[in-house]
């Protein structure tokens, strides 16, 4: 759903792009004004021809969130004449966040439904859920259609409350997305069931798979993209992470999250990574280039590789199934109280996030659905993607999900997450440090980060 | 203000007097009006610059000394109402804290570093552009065109130039034989990089202050330069240069402040990691440390502390900055 969920900086390109996206916001909202439809004067209730008085709700987004783009608000507005839909995004959730948390104290400048990113929703529930609707009692919500571990991280903490005030929209299970075509050149199985073969249940074997392809493709070829995208889905895919059950930071002695680092600094070391940082336009040319053989995908990447590695990678690309069931990733809608429509924007949210809508956005956007009632609908079910080989990614990722273990989140996941790969694991892959060093480096930023 | 009454005092003030201290014989409009007469003289110069102290009041005081306030508590973004008092703390850990040793050290390198060719590179082209030349409107305003362009659109370039795999930077190097430089990962390379850009956008802006200020320099100066056989460069060094003091001292304290508040370059420089300055924090200034602590960290309070430090920075820097310069004087 955004492909840039990682909540990373994509920067340059990302504040250009939201200087341009408030730029055309700005023009939109002069061409609305002067829309003959819309009637006389803006401000006022239209009088056109649906007879009754218009609402206009607004949403607010990060990313390529993709709900406009999947047809979703359109669909809506036919349905409901008297709704009007507007969205305003934010490039990056680091922008987006920070925004979101002081318009939310001071109650002012808020859209009707706001996005929050999986590494906030902890945070959210725990500090924010007395300014959002409790949407469990909005009409239309059946808690029984969304994966359970999903709805328990929308709700808030029985000491708060205990009221649902995100509903899930897309997760990020993963698979391993290949390059049929380097594969061969060295080798190895390109069949996506072979493939997965190859490391099925051990992260440990892709590492292996890694040396094998390294010893036969020769100098210049990578395994993989970058080691902090291998962190990411080792860590995605243990159940326990930053925190543990009673909400203490646990990262440091968590056994899951160091072995996921050193793991990942191996791929470094061993120099199976193109040394690429997530996100970056160097990253975007390597998909074109062909630098690396393999990348982690989380569903909603598959569009991305898709624009990036372009055409020409039509037919090379393949993806298969990830050596443990992982999530990356993945979003939440929530109401403010203080909206204008509160009432409406429920309702709304309740309908963007139900199974059938999750499912178009899945058909459309390649966002995987949080409800898994959608899993049974053949959208989601027979869904195959044409450029990465016809993969049956229905199939590949609905298995993701349903191993995915039920994740605790933290309030602080996000800052822990971002300096362990910008700091920590960065520093292991770009500046040939240690894997000891880049981890000590990472502790000293999260403790001083943490620090209050 | 004794110019002011000096200039009131035959006109408006001194005829009335008289009249007035000779018994109350005056008409009482004519005193009245002779009162507001004064009064408006008195006190309407401040009704006038009232609205630009109104505004900085609200815009420029107030968020100044809340920072301040706020400086002395612990605040978080997710609650900014919920304020701890925690005195000087955030302050004092600021001793202890090595980001933000390491933010102030590359502050002040990447400050030398662009500042220092910055107004040199600046100085000669104003003294270029100072000729009589053709076309000499079109290179002023060329000159000017990087100040115009957005920091965003700017660093988007820089970046694309100083990339490690494909930038033409480093292109360039391999092509008259030295090694690829990764200008985003060395510490002096980084640096080094993100001056350019801020040397790249600042330098024709000096240029035309400086401009502006050698315009003003007296011609017979140079004829008696020329006179004494001085050389161009001779009267460039001998002339032109000591005439300009002033304004060299000018741009020196403007680009100080914009060289210690430097945030967009090094932020749009790190390809991917927001505000951490690169994954060594190697160009991590202190805006960007406070932006980090601030809005990815949301810990308001520490965010202010550093806002507060960096004032005071300034503060001292141009307190040491008039004692140099007092020196100088009274030599």
């Amino acid at each position: 759903m955004r492909v840039r969920s990682r909540s990373r900086a994509r920067s340059r390109r990302a504040l250009v792009t939201t200087v341009a996206a408030v730029a055309t916001a700005a023009l939109l909202l002069a061409g609305c004004a002067q829309d003959p439809d819309e009637g006389p004067g803006r401000g006022a209730p239209s009088t056109g021809t649906s007879g009754g008085a218009r609402t206009t709700l607004t949403v607010g987004v990060f990313g390529a969130f993709g709900l406009q783009e999947a047809g979703l608000y359109d669909a809506y507005m036919a349905q409901n004449p008297g709704i009007r839909i507007e969205q305003t995004s934010i490039e990056r959730n680091e922008n987006y966040y920070p925004q979101l948390l002081t318009h939310l104290g001071t109650g002012s400048g808020l859209a009707d439904i706001q996005a929050v990113e999986v590494n906030n929703i902890a945070e959210i529930t725990a500090t924010q859920a007395d300014k959002l609707v409790d949407l469990a009692k909005a009409p239309g919500v059946d808690k029984a259609a969304y994966l359970p571990w999903k709805w328990a991280q929308g709700t808030a903490p029985a000491a708060k409350g205990g009221a649902t005030v995100g509903l899930g929209t897309d997760i990020g299970p993963q698979g391993i997305c290949y390059r049929k075509d380097l594969f061969e050149a060295a080798g190895l199985p390109t069949d996506r069931t072979a493939v997965g073969a190859l490391w099925a249940g051990d992260w440990n074997k892709y590492l292996e798979t890694g040396r094998t392809y390294k010893a036969k493709a020769g100098e210049g070829k990578a395994f993989v993209d970058s080691a902090s995208g291998v962190m990411a889905a080792v860590t995605g895919s243990s159940a326990q992470r930053f925190y543990d059950d009673q909400g203490k930071v646990v990262y440091k002695t968590n056994p899951a999250v160091r072995g996921a680092f050193d793991l990942a600094a191996s791929f470094a070391t061993g120099g199976l990574s193109a040394k690429l940082q997530q996100f970056t336009p160097a990253w975007d040319q390597g998909f074109s280039n062909g630098s690396f053989a393999t990348v982690s995908c989380p569903a909603w990447m598959l569009g991305y590789i898709q624009d990036k590695a372009g055409p020409a990678g039509k037919d090379k690309w393949d993806v298969a199934q990830a050596p443990k069931p992982s999530n990356w990733g993945g979003s939440f809608l929530v109401v403010p109280k203080a909206g204008k429509h509160a009432e409406e924007a429920a309702k709304l949210a309740a309908w963007l996030t139900a199974p059938e809508q999750q499912a178009k956005l899945f058909e459309k956007r390649g966002s995987f659905p949080s409800a898994s009632a959608a899993y049974k609908l053949p959208t989601v079910s027979g869904a195959q993607h044409a450029y990465f080989g016809g993969a049956p990614i229905g199939e590949i990722f609905a298995k993701a999900a349903e191993g995915v273990p039920v994740t605790v989140v933290g309030p602080k996941d996000l800052v822990i997450a971002q300096n362990l790969a910008d700091i920590g694991m960065l520093q292991v892959d770009q500046k040939g440090r240690s894997a000891q060093e880049g981890w000590e480096a990472a502790v000293k930023a999260i403790d001083n980060a943490l620090d209050q | 203000m004794t110019d002011e009454t000096a200039v009131l005092s035959p006109s408006a003030v001194g005829p009335e007097r008289p009249a007035a201290e000779g018994g109350g014989r005056g008409r009482p409009g004519q005193v009245w009006r002779s009162r507001r007469y004064r009064w408006d003289l008195r006190w309407s110069p401040y009704a006038f610059v009232a609205p630009f102290f109104l505004f900085f009041a609200a815009f420029g005081l107030f968020p100044l000394l809340y920072t301040g306030w706020a400086a002395l508590h612990q605040v978080e973004l997710t609650n900014p109402d919920g304020m701890t008092w925690v005195g000087l703390r955030n302050f004092t850990r600021l001793w202890d804290d090595a980001f933000f040793w390491n933010a102030l050290r590359n502050t002040v390198t990447i400050g030398l570093l662009s500042t220092v060719p910055q107004l040199a590179i600046a100085l000669g082209l104003a003294h270029l552009l100072n000729y009589r030349l053709r076309g000499s409107a079109f290179f002023r305003v060329a000159v000017l065109t990087p100040y115009a362009t957005s920091v965003a659109a700017a660093t988007l370039v820089f970046v694309l130039l100083f990339g490690r795999d494909h930038g033409m930077v480093n292109w360039a190097l391999s092509a008259v034989g030295f090694e690829a430089v990764d200008w985003q990962n060395g510490t002096f390379a980084s640096q080094l990089a993100v001056s350019t850009i801020v040397i790249w956008r600042w330098t024709g802006y000096n240029a035309l202050i400086y401009l502006a200020a050698m315009q003003a320099v007296p011609g017979e100066l140079y004829e008696s330069a020329a006179l004494d056989g001085a050389s161009r460069f001779q009267q460039f060094l001998h002339v032109t240069v000591p005439s300009l003091r002033p304004t060299i001292f000018f741009t020196c304290v403007v680009s100080t402040i914009g060289a210690t508040q430097l945030f967009g370059e090094p932020l749009l420089f790190n390809g991917g990691a927001g505000a951490t300055g690169g994954s060594d924090h190697q160009f991590q200034t202190l805006g960007l440390y406070l932006y980090e602590q601030g809005w990815v960290n949301l810990h308001l309070g520490r965010a202010s502390a550093i806002a507060w430090a960096m004032f005071l920075i300034l503060l001292v820097i141009a307190g040491a900055a008039r004692l140099l310069r007092g020196r100088k004087d009274s030599r």
